[in-house]
């Protein structure tokens, strides 16, 4: 896992002024190493620039400064080949069938028809959806929808899979075995996965590295390795070691999370972060 | 069949059975109304002879065009407006106020402008129901989520595929209401116009025989106008529930 998959160098955003504010440091300068195949989890205060991060290293968004590197070549504004993002909010598309849903980047692709059903059957089989293959989102319970956004990612074999907060709609029990599942498939996949998230637990239990962050402009104060094993899975939460990982990520975000609610209550601008 | 259907359609036969039995034993003059199956025998007479053939070619045809032209013209000056927020600043309080304009008092315009055919008739319904379009135009492109926009980027999709494979789709619901209400619109403006100022059409030959004391036609094409009308609503609403029903908003 040492070798550089993905590198933030310097990455800062500001938001320029809007409505009379002045200009809203978002992010950074921040930077970054992922290694191929290692799983990293990011916890921050609300409005720390945690989703802006995903969206620069994604290339959805343009940093204001400094440069990214997604297997040695930059990334800047457009989304490079061998890059998958989850989204927290529900981003399946309601008028396709969950199978169509899922192979819906296959087809914008031209992936040949055989290997289409090939591969979708094999991420639905992986991802248990065998039996809501022609039923269409709506049908589905969130959990079930968020599944479908996953398979819908896995299904196009990216190097790199980013998620932000993906489980952040689910209750606790859901979110414990979506994060079993998402092991799975980092076991099967052997991608790298980049994870946002505000839940503590959910970070140290499926992580390799928790990086902590800073309230606005949000920057890396800690990193903390778990060293679990590959095989782990959410039993980990009963490991005697989890309550103190969890407990140094709290100590670290705590101070930075009464910063962030208390200049919220005052002075954060509406249109700060999305 | 649902409950709820059932007791509409018996709500519905029982209405027009009471007109029926009250025209039939004389509480209703015929003079003011005929009874029900008098109009449906009547107007299936009309239809088996073919007399409002050329009625109905002209009164559909027009409806048919205003309705093509509105939809088409309205997405387009919808999408217009929706890219442009300073031309929509502009034009909300146009939209929000359209429909307290009588549109009718344009005739002498449209006929000025187009002559006397057909197309001032279009013109009437197609001018009543583009700001339908253009306003359901508008709602629907305001709520495609933006993650649907992102995931388009995703998959690196080009402008015309994004709006082609996500946003119409996504916005699909407020189009299709958007087109019914611009049908609608078209059958009122095309109709009341051959009512009032035209010289052919359905609209035209209930008003003449209107004036001629010719209540079995008159009923008859009114029966046949409701019919129609009715119809098409109801298998678009029909269409409109099962979409909606897809995407757990039915």
């Amino acid at each position: 896992m040492s070798v550089s998959h993905a590198e933030l160098r310097e990455v800062s955003k500001v938001f320029p002024a809007a409505g009379g504010q002045g200009d809203v440091h978002a992010l950074g300068p921040i930077d970054l190493n992922l290694a191929k195949g290692e799983f990293i989890a990011v916890v921050g205060p609300s409005g720390c620039g945690k989703t802006t991060l995903l969206e620069i290293l994604a290339g959805l968004a343009v940093p204001s400064a400094g440069s990214i590197l997604f297997e040695g070549r930059p990334v800047r504004g457009e989304v490079p080949d061998g890059i998958g993002v989850v989204f927290q909010e529900d981003a399946s598309l309601p008028w396709l069938t969950v199978w169509d849903n899922i192979s819906f980047g296959l087809r914008r692709e031209g992936t040949d028809t055989a290997e289409i059903r090939r591969r979708v059957e094999d991420v639905i089989s992986f991802m248990g959806l065998e039996d809501f293959a022609r039923a269409y989102p709506a049908q589905l319970s969130g959990g079930m929808r968020q599944r479908v956004c996953i398979a819908r990612t896995l299904v196009l074999e990216p190097r790199l899979i980013l998620l932000d907060e993906p489980f952040g709609a689910l209750d606790q029990q859901t979110r414990l075995l979506m994060g079993d599942e998402l092991l799975r498939l980092w076991r099967k996949t052997g991608a790298t996965i980049f994870l946002i998230t505000h839940a503590i637990d959910e970070a140290v239990m499926l992580a390799d590295r928790v990086a902590v962050m800073s309230a606005r402009p949000g920057c890396f104060i800690d990193t903390v390795k778990t060293d679990w094993g590959t095989d782990r899975d959410s039993r980990v939460v009963a490991d005697e070691r989890f309550g103190a990982l969890t407990g140094r990520v709290w100590t670290q975000l705590r101070d930075e999370s009464l910063k962030s609610v208390g200049r919220g209550v005052r002075r954060v601008p509406a249109v700060a972060l999305s | 069949m649902n409950r709820v259907t059932l007791v509409r359609l018996c709500v519905i036969a029982g209405s027009v059975l009471a007109v029926e039995a009250m025209c039939r034993f004389g509480v209703i003059n015929r003079l003011t109304l005929l009874p029900p199956s008098e109009m449906a025998t009547y107007l299936l007479h009309l239809l088996v002879s073919g007399e409002i053939n050329q009625a109905m070619i002209q009164t559909f045809s027009n409806v048919a065009i205003a309705f093509v032209l509105s939809v088409v013209f309205g997405f387009v000056l919808g999408a217009m407006i929706h890219a442009i927020p300073r031309l929509r600043r502009a034009c909300d309080p146009f939209l929000a106020s359209y429909y307290s304009v009588p549109i009718f008092v344009f005739y002498p315009l449209f006929v000025s402008l187009f002559g006397l055919n057909r197309w001032p008739l279009i013109m009437i319904g197609f001018v009543f129901a583009i700001a339908a379009m253009v306003i359901a135009t508008l709602n629907g492109l305001d709520r495609v989520p933006p993650v649907l926009l992102k995931l388009a980027r995703v998959h690196r999709m080009s402008r015309s595929a994004e709006v082609l494979r996500v946003v119409l789709p996504a916005a699909g619901p407020y189009l299709f209401t958007g087109g019914k209400l611009a049908l609608a619109y078209s059958f009122i403006g095309v109709l009341a116009g051959e009512f009032i100022l035209s010289g052919g059409g359905l609209g035209y030959a209930i008003a003449y025989a209107y004036d001629a004391f010719d209540n079995r036609t008159m009923y008859a094409l009114m029966l046949f106008v409701l019919i129609v009308v009715t119809a098409i609503n109801s298998a678009l609403f029909i269409w409109e529930q099962r979409l909606l029903r897809r995407r757990g908003r039915g």
